[in-house]
Parts: structure tokens; sequence; C-alpha cells
């Protein structure tokens, strides 16, 4: 069971550090327009909005089976240091914040993303790991919130006297 | 982009024969001529390829498209604890070097490893050549106990320990003494948890990863059975993070064998707790305390190797064999706590009890050095003092990672750390408080000065030749990589 769960990640993996590394291969970040993505003809897409951590909704169209993670990497969304480990449960930087009835909906918890969820800054009741979230039709216009990942209010640790 | 690329590879038969890195460097310098005909670009130094300064020099070179960063390593190879202090059995953690790697290969950015800053060069002509300085160095010292008999045979750091089984050059003759049954490892951090898991691992996880094949060897060889993980506090004081303690509660071939009175009032606190802490503190009980399911009796039943948790311990003396000259026992101190949570402290109550081990291995932090005399450093917290990462007292100095903040947390909290002193940084340049208008020669002028020492540096594609080579030896085995041990060795391969 581990095994095949561990052969899966590894097959995800190295998909998505493909498509992350082809995506970025030109050196340069692609900017995004903020403006709403057109709604697709296609039946198959489901919409996802970020509010990333300027408080700007950012709307883009996945695809079912796409984790949230997936969709940040495919669309090049522009959030800092979100997903460090590449969706392998090593960090808590694709941490996102939902609303109390989509947090509901998102399914049951596993030990092992809880584990790396309850190292994230600035953790809630309704945070999940981006990368262990899976789209489907009934997700259709979910809002994840990026949350801030350092203190706001400057930190005393930094060895000002 | 692409005609600079071209004409960069129009450049290299003009260059052959001519000292590989500075017609390297004099390309970029013509290519920057090319591109940008008035402004000058800022240059800015990292001192560090470890995760802190790959990280602010991913930041920067984003935040802005004319900033140029030169990233200096001591060692020949990049990425400094992701490579040496990452636990070999965690490969996962390690995915953040394919952006660091992106990062080193981009046009702005330049790797220079074998350079070692404060010898080799120092900040002072740094903060001459570059128009900021930032220091990524991290912490390559450790916490002494400060007792007496630390320096008996086999008492280790756990600095050292780790980077003897992850293949740090300098760890390469430590050649620990694993014949004795128990093991002794003082703090219970993280660190303190991969150095049991490593010790109690069954060797058929071990073999498949990249630690190192001396390291393998020794502990295929190990008589180690028994390894008590000492603390001078509580059960939820513990610094280790909830990942950790699972992996070591679910270590195939051990079971877990702890004081079940160290535990008292341990319930009631719960439900008061955050639930990070909570739940941590549930699995500690849990596994200390709960009679074992029907499959972990059996698995517990079938274990020869135990490990635990010790609280309320503290070292006073390291006690000698009959020779005098190797741990035979660790005295502790007995504590008691005084106050709650994470601002509890540990109390001497003049007890004490004598444990018997073979094998200590000290975990109580790694530790910052000063790096150059003209770098301010604060030796009481062992940190260069900053304000968000702005050397104050030296204009154009930086410093972000461990260096900055001290030894603690993970890797994605090194990154925020970068990610804050570059944005200071930014700051800067935009108020005007860095003043960029005039040119500097960046790594033109180091180049020379390390040509006049003999210094040649290791650039990014001569790492690659080494990662190649790891890569393909471990194949050979079954391993994701088999490390190069000597700082030799890489530079042989470097130069191939």
């Amino acid at each position: 069971m581990a095994l095949v769960s561990a052969l899966k990640r590894l097959a995800f993996n190295n998909l998505r550090a493909y498509s992350r590394r082809t995506a970025a291969v030109s050196g340069l970040t692609v900017h995004r327009s903020l403006t709403t993505v057109q709604p697709l003809r296609s039946e198959n897409k489901v919409t996802v909005h970020f509010i990333n951590r300027d408080g700007e909704k950012i709307s883009v169209k996945a695809s079912p089976g796409d984790s949230l993670l997936d969709v940040v990497i495919n669309e090049d969304l522009d959030f800092d240091g979100f997903g460090a480990c590449e969706g392998t449960l090593a960090c808590s930087t694709c941490h996102l914040i939902f609303d109390e009835e989509v947090y509901k909906k998102l399914g049951p918890v596993t030990d092992e993303e809880m584990d790396m969820l309850d190292l994230a800054y600035g953790l809630t009741d309704t945070s999940r790991l981006g990368c262990q979230i899976c789209l489907t039709k009934s997700l259709d216009g979910v809002v994840a919130r990026v949350p801030e990942s350092v203190a706001d209010i400057r930190q005393t640790k930094d060895g000002s006297s | 982009m692409s005609a600079c690329k071209r004409l960069l590879s129009d450049m290299r038969p003009w260059s052959f024969g001519r000292s590989r890195w500075t017609s390297r460097a004099r390309d970029g310098m013509v290519v920057r001529g090319k591109a940008f005909s008035s402004s000058t670009c800022p240059k800015v130094c990292v001192v560090g390829g470890g995760p802190a300064g790959f990280y602010t020099a991913q930041h920067l070179i984003k935040a802005r498209q004319d900033v140029q960063v030169d990233v200096y390593e001591r060692l020949p190879v990049p990425f400094g604890l992701v490579r040496f202090g990452v636990a070999p059995d965690h490969p996962e953690v390690k995915n953040v070097i394919n952006t660091f790697t992106q990062t080193a290969k981009h046009s702005r950015c330049s790797f220079y490893g074998n350079v070692n800053v404060g010898k080799d060069v120092s900040v002072g002509e740094l903060l001459q050549a570059y128009h900021a300085v930032i220091l990524s160095y991290g912490a390559e010292g450790n916490r002494s106990m400060g007792v007496p008999g630390e320096h008996l045979a086999g008492v280790y750091s756990a600095k050292d320990f780790v980077g003897w089984y992850n293949g740090l050059p300098s760890c390469r003759e430590l050649n620990p003494d694993l014949s004795c049954d128990t093991a002794m490892v003082l703090g219970q951090g993280n660190v303190a948890l991969d150095v049991a898991r490593i010790l109690l691992s069954p060797l058929d996880f071990l073999k498949k990863t990249d630690i190192t094949q001396p390291a393998l060897e020794a502990l295929a060889a190990s008589r180690v059975r028994r390894v008590w993980i000492v603390g001078r506090r509580g059960p939820m004081q513990v610094a280790c993070t909830i990942k950790e303690l699972r992996e070591m509660a679910t270590l195939p071939g051990t079971r877990p064998e702890m004081t079940p009175a160290d535990f008292e009032g341990v319930r009631d606190a719960l439900k008061d707790l955050p639930r990070p802490r909570k739940r941590l503190t549930e699995l500690m009980m849990k596994t200390a305390l709960e009679p074992p399911g029907e499959k972990e009796r059996e698995r517990w039943s079938g274990a020869s190797r135990v490990w635990g948790f010790r609280f309320f311990r503290s070292p006073v003396e390291v006690l000698a064999d009959s020779g005098g000259k190797k741990v035979a026992a660790v005295r502790l101190a007995v504590n008691k706590l005084e106050g709650s949570g994470e601002a509890a402290q540990a109390v001497c109550t003049g007890e004490t009890e004598d444990v018997p081990c073979g094998l200590v291995i000290s975990s109580i932090g790694y530790k910052s050095l000063p790096i150059d005399a003209a770098v301010p450093f604060d030796p009481r917290r062992a940190i260069v003092p900053n304000s968000m990462g702005r050397v104050q007292q030296v204009l154009g100095l930086y410093c972000s990672g461990w260096v900055k903040t001290g030894p603690t947390g993970v890797i994605a909290t090194t990154m925020n750390n970068s990610f804050d002193t570059a944005r200071s940084l930014m700051e800067d340049l935009d108020s005007g408080k860095l003043d960029v208008s005039a040119e500097k020669p960046g790594s033109l002028r180091i180049a020379a000065l390390l040509e006049e020492k003999g210094v040649n540096p290791v650039v990014f594609s001569d790492w690659e030749k080494i990662d190649r080579l790891e890569v393909s030896r471990g194949e050979v085995c079954g391993k994701p990589r088999e490390k190069l041990l000597s700082v030799e060795e890489m530079l042989a391969v470097a130069r191939s």
C-alpha cells in the first residue's frame, strides 16, 4: 500500500517536476495578467480562484484530477516559494486556506498531510496543503487563499539589539 | 535573450586557450555591455551556496530584471545542508535542489565553488567589487555541552555524525565506534531523531539511499541496539516534529521504551494545546503508554532494537572507562520543571544518575562562526547582528539564513528568511539607500584576485560533471547517487 502510493507519488512527482522545469526553462517568470480568464466552452474544465498575498483574485481553468499545486505550476502563478518539495509532503509551502463550507467538501485529511500542515505558518482550521487536493467537478469555482508565509509584524528574532 | 546566447557562442572560439573561468566572466561583461548600454546593473554577491544563498539569489533575480547575482561557496559542490544535513532517507526534502539548479543556471546567476571567503578573498574585497554582499554561510560549528569528559573517544557532535554519514569531506575521518550496545543522543530535536533513526534503521532501507558507502558499512557492522534520546525538559517541550516522531514509532525492527511517570499530568494539559503540539504529544503518549494493537505487538515482539525518550535529564559529566580514554557512561542530573509550555525551565533537583553507554552524540544545536574580522558578529547569539537582514554597521552588507536568525528551522523557514533579506535589499535599491550609479567590476575583479592566489573556482557546469558521476556510480548499486567524499576527488572530476 505504501509502495503503491510511493510509486504513484514518484510518477506524479516526475511528471510535475518535468512540467515545472519546462514551464520555467526560459529562466524568466511569465507574469500573468490578473484579469479573469474567459471561460472555455469545454465542459471538462474546472474554474479555480486564488486570492494571492496582495489580496488579488486570480482565476484559472484546470482539469479534474489536477492538484491545486499542479494548477499553480501549470498556470505559472507567481506565489513566492509555493510548492518547494514539489508535492511530496515534505514541506508546508503549498498551504492554502478555504471557507468553512468548501473545506468540508474537500474530504478527509491523512495523518501524513496533517503532520506537514502542522508546520505551516498561520495554520487555521480550514487549512489544507494544495498538493493533496485533487480537483473534481464538484469543486468548480472553489476559492483558495494563499496565506502569508512570514510574520507581518517583523519578527523580533532578527538579531537587532 | 537569444541574441545574448548567440553572442556568447560567437565568443567561445575567441576565448579558446585562455583561462576558462576568466574568459567566461569576460564574455558576461561583453554581453552585458551589448544588452545594457547606459545604466549599470546592480551586482550582488552571495556568500554561501546552501538553501539561504540560493533562495536569496532566486528572489533577487526574479524581482529585478537587471540584477546579476554571483554565489560563492567554499566547497566545490553546492547546496549546503540540503546535501550534507538532510537525512539520506528523506530524499523528497531534497527536491528543492531542482529549483536551486534553475536559479544557478539562470543567465544572471553564476556559481563559484571552491572559493573560501575569509581566506581566499575577504568580505572587504567583495564589498568593493559588488554593490551588495549577502552573507548566507550558515552554521558550521556546534554548541558544546561544556561538561568534563566531553572530549573522550566515543563522544561526537550530531553535526559531525550527520556530516559523516552524509559525506561532508571534513567529517570523512570520523570513524565513529559503533561496537557498543547503547548509544545516547543528547537533545530532542529533529536532528537528534535523524541520528537515532539512522543508527537503528534496517540496512535494507539505508542501502537504497544516498548514505555514503563507508557509513553503510559501519552501520552494517554496528552493534548498537539501544538508543536513548535525552532532553532536559519534558514531553511537552520536545523540539522535534511529528513526522520524525512517527518515523521512529513505526521503524521496523524496533520498539519504544519510555518511563510512564514522565508523562504525569500531560493528558490533562492536552486540551489547551494548539493543534500541532497537541497531535505531537498525543502521538508520544500513545507510543509511550498505550498497549500496542495486534499488529504492533507482533512487530515489537520481534524487535531486536530499542529506542526511547528520557526526559528531565541534563548531562553533567561524561565518564571514562578503566582505560580513561573512552566513554563508558554519562552522569545525568535529574531535573524538574518550573513553569509550563514552551517557557518551562528545567531546574536541577540535586539528584544524578549514571547511564552506561559507549556512544554519545550531542545534538544540542549548530552554531555560526565569524567569517572575517571586518564583519560584526554577536558571539553570545552566534549570529551576524542585523535588522531585517541589513547589517547596520556596514552599508551594502546583508545576511540571510541561519547566520541571520540562528540555527533553527526547516528549509521553508530559511526560504522565507531569505526572501525577507532579498526584500530589504530591493527596498534599499529602490529608495537609493544602496547606490548603484557607479559601475562595479563584480566577478572580474574577484577572478583576478583568485588567480593571483592560484585559486581555481568550480563553476556550475563543473559541478554538473560531479553530479553526473555521482548519479551513475549510484545506479550501479541501486542508490540515487554515490557521493564523492573528498575535496580532491571533487576537484579532479570538476577539472576533467
